[in-house]
């Protein structure tokens, strides 16, 4: 690892501005991702500041939502008693993400902030949009079996990491943030960036802008929720493919649902168009085949990933069957 | 004939005459000396750390850029924890921090000021192996034992966390632990006995 300047901040608002001082800077939480990243010198940040310091693990039910704070590991949220009875697709993103130590390390905040796995990015011999914005994509015409088929560009395939963020799609949970110009709130619809024609861009968050915590919307059908998660080990991977979704049933009819996917997109995908086909109709395999149909219509597979599509497909139907059953 | 000590005695010598040199005349200039810009946050420089490994307070300096890992191992000698992959794969370099199990490579020895760290080395007690170790040891859990150590913390943290463990339930939750000699078999026998008797 290049050497660094390490900073320790005491609160919100020291990190902030220690990272106004070095625009260069990336904040470090679990470490699980950055460190990696910066042991391959995908990332040099002149400037790491942990965060660690903050007051910001706690896990609250306030209202309608479960408040998560952005230091709360991912054990700690996956084993919470509310999230577990209120909202199951988040406990078992959590439970399927990684290997039991590094649930011990990673946070919810930087999760949400995981990068890709694509290796082109990873490997800084070869060319990534992302890593050095410019200088083309290795992926396109490269090795694409783990590469994205929906939100890509001719930039970049890559695929979004994350679990979580698959089951926050399909809640639109809101993520609260802070920094020099003050605390907002971003739905998680807003959140993430469709790579267009600057995948370095990947996320909404402003320079220095700090996650503090995540609201998870407790959704009245929450509880009939599910993610169901394929990859190639039977544990500890990424997704080659993902589904969340939670149902609202009335008998044997579907009044709501929601619906997102995973590592087979650019960024968590949530599916409007499975939910509108979904609602209102029977819950039956037939319903959910067509609403597959309709969440991977505008998929685009590019050979070595074109298994994906039907294996989407096939994932969210199987997702469904056992939300309803 | 100039022997090797004087000869370097007398460069150190005179490398220190002319730092001195230098810092009078930009004394005398009024030249501003260098040094680090206040406004900028944080240091690269080794820093002392005290992190109780073992139930010991062990002091010692690092850089902000040594992993945990190899702190435990260069720097204090505990080198029961190993290095595999040094990418949060394969889970030989676990040890519990605060009771809970981690991968030491990813994660830095300067953000442990003040944790507690169990390796491999402290889990036997007063000169007692653990029974996950007895168990290791009756069920041939290892063969080349590289990945050994980190498979016995992770087992007994494991055990710590209070799940009902059948055989499907340990191959999940030692799922962060390689064995690339493939005694998957032995190490599940290994657990569910531990769990059985601990």
């Amino acid at each position: 690892m290049n050497p660094f300047r390490y900073a320790r901040p005491s609160s919100p608002s020291a990190a902030f501005t220690d990272f106004a001082g070095e625009r260069r800077a990336r904040y470090v939480a679990g470490g699980t991702n950055i460190l990696d990243l910066m042991k391959i010198e995908v990332e040099s940040p002149p400037l790491l500041i942990d965060i660690n310091a903050l007051a910001l693990a706690s896990i609250e039910v306030t209202g309608d939502a479960i408040h998560v704070g952005a230091l709360a590991r991912l054990t700690d949220v996956a084993e919470n008693e509310q999230v577990r009875t209120h909202l199951p697709l988040v406990a078992i993103a959590l439970e399927e993400s990684a290997s039991p130590q590094l649930r011990n390390m990673a946070t919810i905040g930087g999760n949400l902030l995981q990068r890709t796995r694509c290796p082109y990015f990873r490997d800084t011999a070869t060319p990534c949009n992302k890593r050095a914005p410019k200088s083309g994509c290795g992926a396109l015409g490269g090795e694409l079996r783990r590469e994205a088929v929906l939100g890509t560009s001719e930039h970049c395939i890559a695929t979004h990491a994350s679990d979580l963020a698959v089951a926050l799609a399909a809640l639109d949970a809101t993520v609260h943030v802070t920094g020099l110009s003050g605390n907002r709130e971003i739905a998680l619809h807003d959140f993430y960036r469709l790579p267009g024609d600057t995948p370095h861009v990947e996320t909404s968050l402003g320079p220095g802008e700090l996650i503090v915590a995540v609201s998870l919307p407790l959704l009245s059908y929450g509880a009939r929720s599910t993610y169901l998660k394929v990859r190639d080990r039977a544990q500890y991977d990424f997704a080659l493919a993902s589904a969340a979704v939670a149902l609202d049933l009335s008998g044997k009819t579907i009044r709501q649902a929601r619906v997102a996917l995973g590592g087979v997109a650019t960024i968590p995908w949530r599916s409007l168009q499975a939910e509108a086909l979904l609602r209102n109709a029977a819950a039956s395999r037939d319903t959910f085949e067509r609403a597959a149909d309709a969440a991977l219509a505008e998929a685009r597979g590019r050979g070595g990933n074109d298994y994906k599509i039907p294996l989407a497909k096939r994932t969210l139907v199987r997702a469904l069957e056992i939300a309803a059953a | 004939m100039l022997s090797r000590r004087r000869f370097f005695f007398r460069a150190a010598i005179s490398t220190l005459a002319a730092e001195v040199a230098l810092h009078f005349r930009a004394a005398a200039q009024r030249l501003p000396t260098v040094r680090p810009n206040d406004a900028a946050a944080g240091t690269s420089a080794a820093r002392a750390i005290t992190i109780n490994v073992n139930g010991v307070e062990r002091t010692m300096r690092v850089e902000p850029r040594v992993t945990l890992l190899d702190a435990l191992r260069d720097r204090l000698g505990l080198t029961g924890t190993k290095k595999g992959c040094d990418q949060g794969t394969c889970g030989a370099c676990t040890v519990m921090v605060n009771g809970r199990r981690i991968d030491s490579c990813l994660t830095l020895a300067v953000m442990h000021t003040g944790d507690r760290i169990v390796t491999v080395e402290g889990i036997a007690q007063n000169g007692s192996l653990h029974p996950v170790q007895r168990a290791f040891i009756t069920h041939d859990g290892f063969q080349c034992g590289f990945c050994t150590p980190g498979q016995i913390v992770s087992a007994v943290a494991l055990l710590n966390e209070g799940k009902r463990l059948d055989r499907d339930t340990i191959r999940t939750e030692m799922s962060g632990n390689l064995c690339r000699c493939g005694c998957y078999p032995h190490i599940v026998d290994a657990v569910l006995e531990a769990a059985g008797t601990s």
